[in-house]
């Protein structure tokens, strides 16, 4: 069996993440998987990176810390999780319950013309989640998979980690606002209320 | 003469988190900070975060913001040529409040010329990006200075610096 006959739609695997979401907040990192979590309907729980590459995790992280009653999920890229990668071993080390980070890499730099990326010459994230001290870090290959991840990923003492290999290609642009200014202040209304300092 | 409670400056800083009403304190160890990180990580109402990179702070602080959250990052003046990216497109972009508390190298008494060009250009840096960037020179002088910053940041909503020079601080004695 060849690995690419494994390859997920990420529309598909994006829509079964945030599938029955409830209070869920979300994190996506700059790229694809802003446009991908914008595809399944803009929410105020939203937070969509337009920028800063390798700040996703550490801003979940931060997130869950401050909000550790909500459960919190990243959707980031290979390319995203790559530039910040350290900060595997900085959410291993505080072990927030509630995040799960969700890696939908297609092994390329999908936003600047297809460049492989390191997961396709030689990386794996997943071991390299599981070296930086997170224990679950796993990977999947269906989108079963991806729905009894989903269910499982906030009900243990630690935070989720998985890889999910999909396409090469791109899917077409779904644009979510781009005011960073109006994103952080409807975020934080969203989860503490409007007013609130 | 300083009475002793105004030179022990880390505990100023510290009883200005408290007041702040901070929650979260992110770091890179810097020999600068060792007692402010001591105090931070002894407090159990503090979320004290080793980060691996300076620059991982400010995605974590924005997140802590985003979940109504105050927060404060500690660095040595290296690690904020490891921040400009993050600093310009998240803090900025999304006019996020930032406390940024810089202990200084490659200014007085530096022996390590390595230090010394990222030292000279922590202020130019911070400033072209746009944080109000103090330098705080003196003992006496931190805890006021630090009030002012956490109140510009977190009630008018600006990303501010506060250099603590190397004369505070003490340089490292290479020997």
């Amino acid at each position: 069996m060849s690995g690419e006959s494994l390859l997920l739609d990420r529309r598909a695997v994006v829509a079964e993440l945030l599938r029955e979401r409830g209070s869920m907040l979300v994190v996506s990192g700059l790229g694809g998987t802003s446009w991908d979590v914008a595809s399944c309907g803009d929410d105020a729980g939203n937070f969509y990176l337009w920028g800063a590459m390798g700040s996703a995790v550490p801003l979940g992280l931060g997130l869950a810390l401050a909000q550790p009653e909500r459960r919190v999920l990243v959707v980031t890229g290979d390319g995203e999780m790559l530039m910040g990668v350290g900060a595997l071993a900085t959410v291993a080390a505080q072990r927030p319950h509630n995040l799960a980070i969700a890696i939908i890499d297609n092994e390329r730099y999908g936003e600047t013309g297809g460049q492989l990326s390191h997961t396709t010459l030689g990386a794996d994230l997943a071991a390299m989640a599981r070296g930086a001290g997170l224990r679950r870090a796993t990977r999947l290959s269906d989108l079963d998979g991806v729905h009894g991840w989903r269910a499982d990923a906030f009900s243990a003492l630690e935070p989720a980690f998985a890889v999910i290999k999909v396409t090469h290609g791109n899917a077409a642009m779904v644009l979510p606002p781009r005011d960073g200014v109006f994103l952080q202040q409807r975020f934080r209304a969203a989860v503490i209320g409007a007013g609130r300092t | 003469m300083q009475d002793h409670h105004a030179l022990d400056w880390p505990a100023a800083i510290h009883r200005v988190f408290k007041q702040q009403g901070i929650s979260q304190v992110a770091y890179v160890p810097d020999a600068g900070h060792r007692r402010l990180i001591e105090l931070c990580h002894a407090d159990p109402a503090l979320r004290t975060v080793p980060l691996t990179t300076e620059e991982e702070g400010l995605g974590l602080l924005a997140g802590a913001w985003l979940g109504g959250a105050r927060g404060a990052l500690l660095m040595q003046s290296s690690g904020v040529g490891n921040c400009v990216n993050a600093l310009a497109s998240l803090t900025q972009s999304c006019r996020l409040p930032l406390l940024m508390l810089v202990t200084m190298r490659g200014e007085w008494g530096e022996g390590n010329p390595w230090q010394i060009p990222m030292g000279r250009a922590v202020k130019p840096i911070l400033e072209t990006l746009g944080l109000h960037c103090v330098s705080v020179q003196r003992a006496d002088e931190v805890e006021a200075t630090v009030t002012a910053m956490a109140c510009m940041s977190f009630t008018a909503g600006s990303a501010t610096a506060v250099l603590l020079s190397q004369r505070l601080v003490g340089a490292k004695v290479f020997q």
